[in-house]
């Protein structure tokens, strides 16, 4: 563990005092800096694109230096004219002003590293028991504050290159668009430690918060003993740290759960070339080569740039999907109460990705919708997917939301109920099978299922038996698809609310769509044509059940056993000061 | 609450009567909400409809429809304006045609807007509030009152001079989607105070 961000900044003032339930290390509750080679690895893009124009400018030049033979057309002829037509290099090379470039160019580095370099000092983050706050910016300062018991999820991502040097970085996500704080770059083990705290105090585990307030304590006198070593020993552990960094590549991250579902290379890749994709390829090959019979065949060259195109995609999607892991955690804090596995459900840890390794940690109470889902194409393998509704903080242009969504690339049978038993622990054992062989599987004889009316069949002639909604005391499931066979999931607790519609064909036969409203993503909770009753009845009880199951559901600090400790009343309790204030004021007026 | 000072002002609910709501009892309405608006919900004819269930349906100002006629007469009256100026200045016959099919439909949304605005309906049960919308295409949404996350005001220069605004309803759940025109002014403060009071009690996480 390096102590390099352990220095406290000049822009902190001694009035930010550490929380009585905070953590030692980076979460207790002091400003802390982020990695020093963050600016590296932020400002790398910058430099990239201005390498690429000094090279792209000076390419001529550049060829005529390494490969002099290929010089006939390059005119070196340098006169008066020259000069003023601009290129500096000539200019340079004619008036011998090597050492001004030279220290010009210097002086530009100078100032790019003394503005990293401030960039860096002014960007300090701050966690404590209610919440993450970031502070960025030299002269237009933002401040970001993402309240703990919002937090859905900690994200840390190792891109490649920045895992070369074992940094990584850390994004908290919070509960809206682009909501996210970020922590870039930290050295993997921090923001392991980081994200395990995080953690541990958005779960509202007093446990946790009592043994950590004591060992806090300690840490911070251990500190004010030596004030004077911390510059060279800081500068040390760097060094150290990065060194380290770099022989055991930070790829094994501390102590990773097993994974509870293992995906096979050579099923991963079949599965991903059964896609639908893959039928487009198909039509556009079929495509060309018809119109290169038909046509000309110079068309069959169009085919080179789709096959490269599809290529790609391919392994993309492949490589994000290699490595994938999933397995239950306990950093929310259910390991350190006795007994408490049992009754707090646990966290659920993510890993996937070859190159750049994400592994996101999804706390119980913050998936808002399921389905399974299965392409005919898959269905001979017996393939699954499973996919997710969740906030990911994301901008809604952001191109990566897409990875936050699968939870399982594709699967069997066992490991889709082994997954999903992960995702809703709080599903009663007896349910289970309604959700696997009568909702995946089905319809079987005795369905519990209520399925859209015979009379209304020719609007779902092929799914009509299949197209049908159960309602159980905490979750609502919506089954749906012959040929692309999918079952939607809604926990209860987390449905915002629930609407029913009917269109003037839908009048005619009697018949209505329900609509459960989740936060925005991949799982569609509209479910058409059902007897209207059958769909009123499921509306009124699904949302009484849904407001008895909010109303219980205290998911938002999962570890806290003791309602009454919720972060409702620590909030109340923080504003009091400020409510003071407009209270009283009133009354003091004459 | 935090926001005490304004309780004493007498045109809006007490917060007592939000927290009986969690006892057991609905929200008081007072009369404030059906001051001037209309009293029957108009249904499809067709008995395969949703039905409107028990309840008192709350329903729109009059003085919407005169609103809504207007700003679409208004738009009607340029529309027209501009194809007759095409027509006469550059002798265009064929302005009629879009102009035509666009003045068509302003007029058809203007003749079935009366109709459409008693359909809109919103009730306040015990836990949620119940927005029921359209006649071709009918629309209900239960939204639980723990579930809002803001209630949003709006009002144009034209619905400020009828004395009605828009309450938009918002959760985490863009699908939701309550939006409730033309309520009176003091209809639209008395349930937004109502609503953030009631889901400021019974506030769960996402």
């Amino acid at each position: 563990m390096s102590e390099f961000d352990h220095v406290p900044p000049p822009v902190a003032s001694g009035a930010l005092r550490a929380d009585a339930r905070a953590a030692p290390e980076l979460t207790d509750g002091e400003w802390h800096r982020l990695h020093p080679l963050t600016p590296l690895f932020r400002g790398g893009l910058f430099l990239v694109v201005i390498a690429g124009l000094v090279i792209a400018n000076l390419r001529d030049r550049l060829v005529f230096l390494f490969l002099p033979w290929l010089d006939e057309d390059i005119d070196v002829e340098i006169d008066g004219e020259e000069f003023r037509s601009g290129d500096p290099i000539d200019f340079i090379i004619a008036n011998n002003l090597y050492l001004v470039a030279g220290l010009v160019l210097l002086g530009i580095l100078l100032v790019l590293i003394g503005l990293f370099y401030l960039s860096w000092r002014f960007h300090t983050f701050r966690i404590t028991g209610d919440d993450v706050e970031v502070r960025s910016g030299v002269l237009f300062r933002t401040h970001r504050r993402a309240p703990l018991d919002r937090v859905q999820g900690v994200n840390l991502t190792r891109p490649m290159f920045a895992r070369l040097v074992g940094m990584a970085k850390l994004e908290v996500v919070g509960a809206g668009l682009d909501s996210n704080v970020k922590l870039e770059y930290l050295s993997t083990a921090n923001a392991e430690a980081v994200r395990a705290d995080i953690l541990r105090l958005a779960s509202g585990s007093r446990v946790v918060a009592a043994a950590r307030a004591d060992s806090a304590t300690l840490h911070s006198t251990e500190g004010a003993n030596a004030p004077g070593v911390s510059r060279r020993s800081a500068a040390a552990s760097v060094v150290s740290a990065g060194l380290t960094g770099l022989i055991s590549g930070a790829e094994e991250p501390v102590s990773e759960p097993e994974s509870v579902v293992h995906i096979p290379i050579g099923r991963l890749v079949a599965s991903r070339l059964l896609s639908t994709s893959t039928l487009w390829l198909i039509a556009i090959v079929v495509a060309i080569i018809v119109g290169s019979i038909a046509g000309t065949p110079w068309v069959l060259f169009t085919l080179i740039p789709a096959l490269i195109g599809f290529g790609a995609y391919w392994v993309r999607t492949i490589t994000r999907s290699l490595r994938y892991s999933i397995a239950p955690t306990s950093s929310g804090g259910a390991r350190e109460q006795p007994g408490g596995l049992g009754r707090s459900p646990s966290t659920i840890r993510i890993t996937f990705g070859l190159f750049t390794t994400i592994t996101e940690i999804l706390p119980p109470g913050r998936v808002h919708a399921v389905e399974i889902s299965q392409s005919i194409l898959w269905r001979p393998a017996g393939w699954w997917e499973i996919t997710v509704n969740r906030l990911s903080g994301r901008g809604l242009a952001d191109g990566t939301n897409d990875q936050f969504t699968t939870v399982l690339p594709v699967g069997t049978r066992a490991d889709v109920e082994r997954v999903l038993r992960l995702l809703l622990p709080g599903l009663p054992e007896n349910e289970w099978p309604l959700v696997f062989e009568h909702g995946i599987l089905g319809p079987k004889p005795e369905d519990p299922y209520t399925n859209t009316p015979r009379r209304a069949r020719l609007l779902r002639p092929l799914s009509w038996k299949r197209n049908g909604f159960l309602l159980l005391p905490d979750a609502l499931l919506m089954r749906r698809g012959a040929i692309w066979r999918k079952l939607a999931i809604f926990p209860l607790a987390r449905l915002q609310s629930i609407g029913i519609e009917q269109g003037p064909l839908d009048r005619a036969l009697s018949v209505a769509s329900i609509r459960a409203h989740t936060i925005t993503g991949r799982v569609n909770g509209r479910l058409a044509i059902l007897d209207r009753d059958a769909a009123l009845g499921v509306f009124e009880d699904a949302e009484a059940a849904a407001v008895t199951a909010a109303s219980s559901d205290h998911s938002h600090r999962w570890a806290d056993e003791d309602p009454e400790a919720s972060p409702d009343a620590v909030s109340v309790s923080v504003e009091n000061p400020t409510a003071a204030v407009p209270v009283d004021g009133p009354e003091q007026r004459p | 609450m935090t926001n005490s000072p304004e309780e004493t002002t007498p045109s809006r609910l007490t917060t007592t009567d939000a927290v009986d709501a969690s006892t057991g009892e609905p929200p008081v309405e007072p009369d404030v909400l059906d001051r001037d608006t209309y009293d029957a919900i108009r249904e499809p004819r067709s008995s395969g409809r949703l039905p409107l269930g028990d309840g008192t349906w709350h329903q729109l100002a009059r003085q919407y429809v005169w609103v809504q006629l207007i700003s679409t007469g208004v738009l009607a009256l340029i529309v027209l304006a501009a194809v007759l100026l095409v027509t006469f200045l550059s002798h265009q016959w064929w302005a009629w045609i879009p102009g035509g099919v666009f003045l068509g439909i302003l007029a058809w949304t203007m003749i079935i807007t009366p109709r459409q605005a008693r359909a809109y309906g919103y009730q306040l049960r015990r836990d949620d509030l119940v927005f029921r919308r359209g006649i071709l295409w009918q629309r209900v949404v239960a939204v639980p009152y723990g579930r809002m996350q803001l209630i949003d005001i709006t009002h144009g220069p034209l619905d400020r001079g009828f004395g009605i605004a828009q309450l938009k309803l918002v959760t985490a759940a863009a699908s939701t989607g309550v939006v409730i025109p033309g309520l009176k002014q003091e209809a639209a403060e008395l349930l937004r105070d109502t609503l953030v009071d009631v889901a400021e009690e019974r506030r769960t996480g996402l």
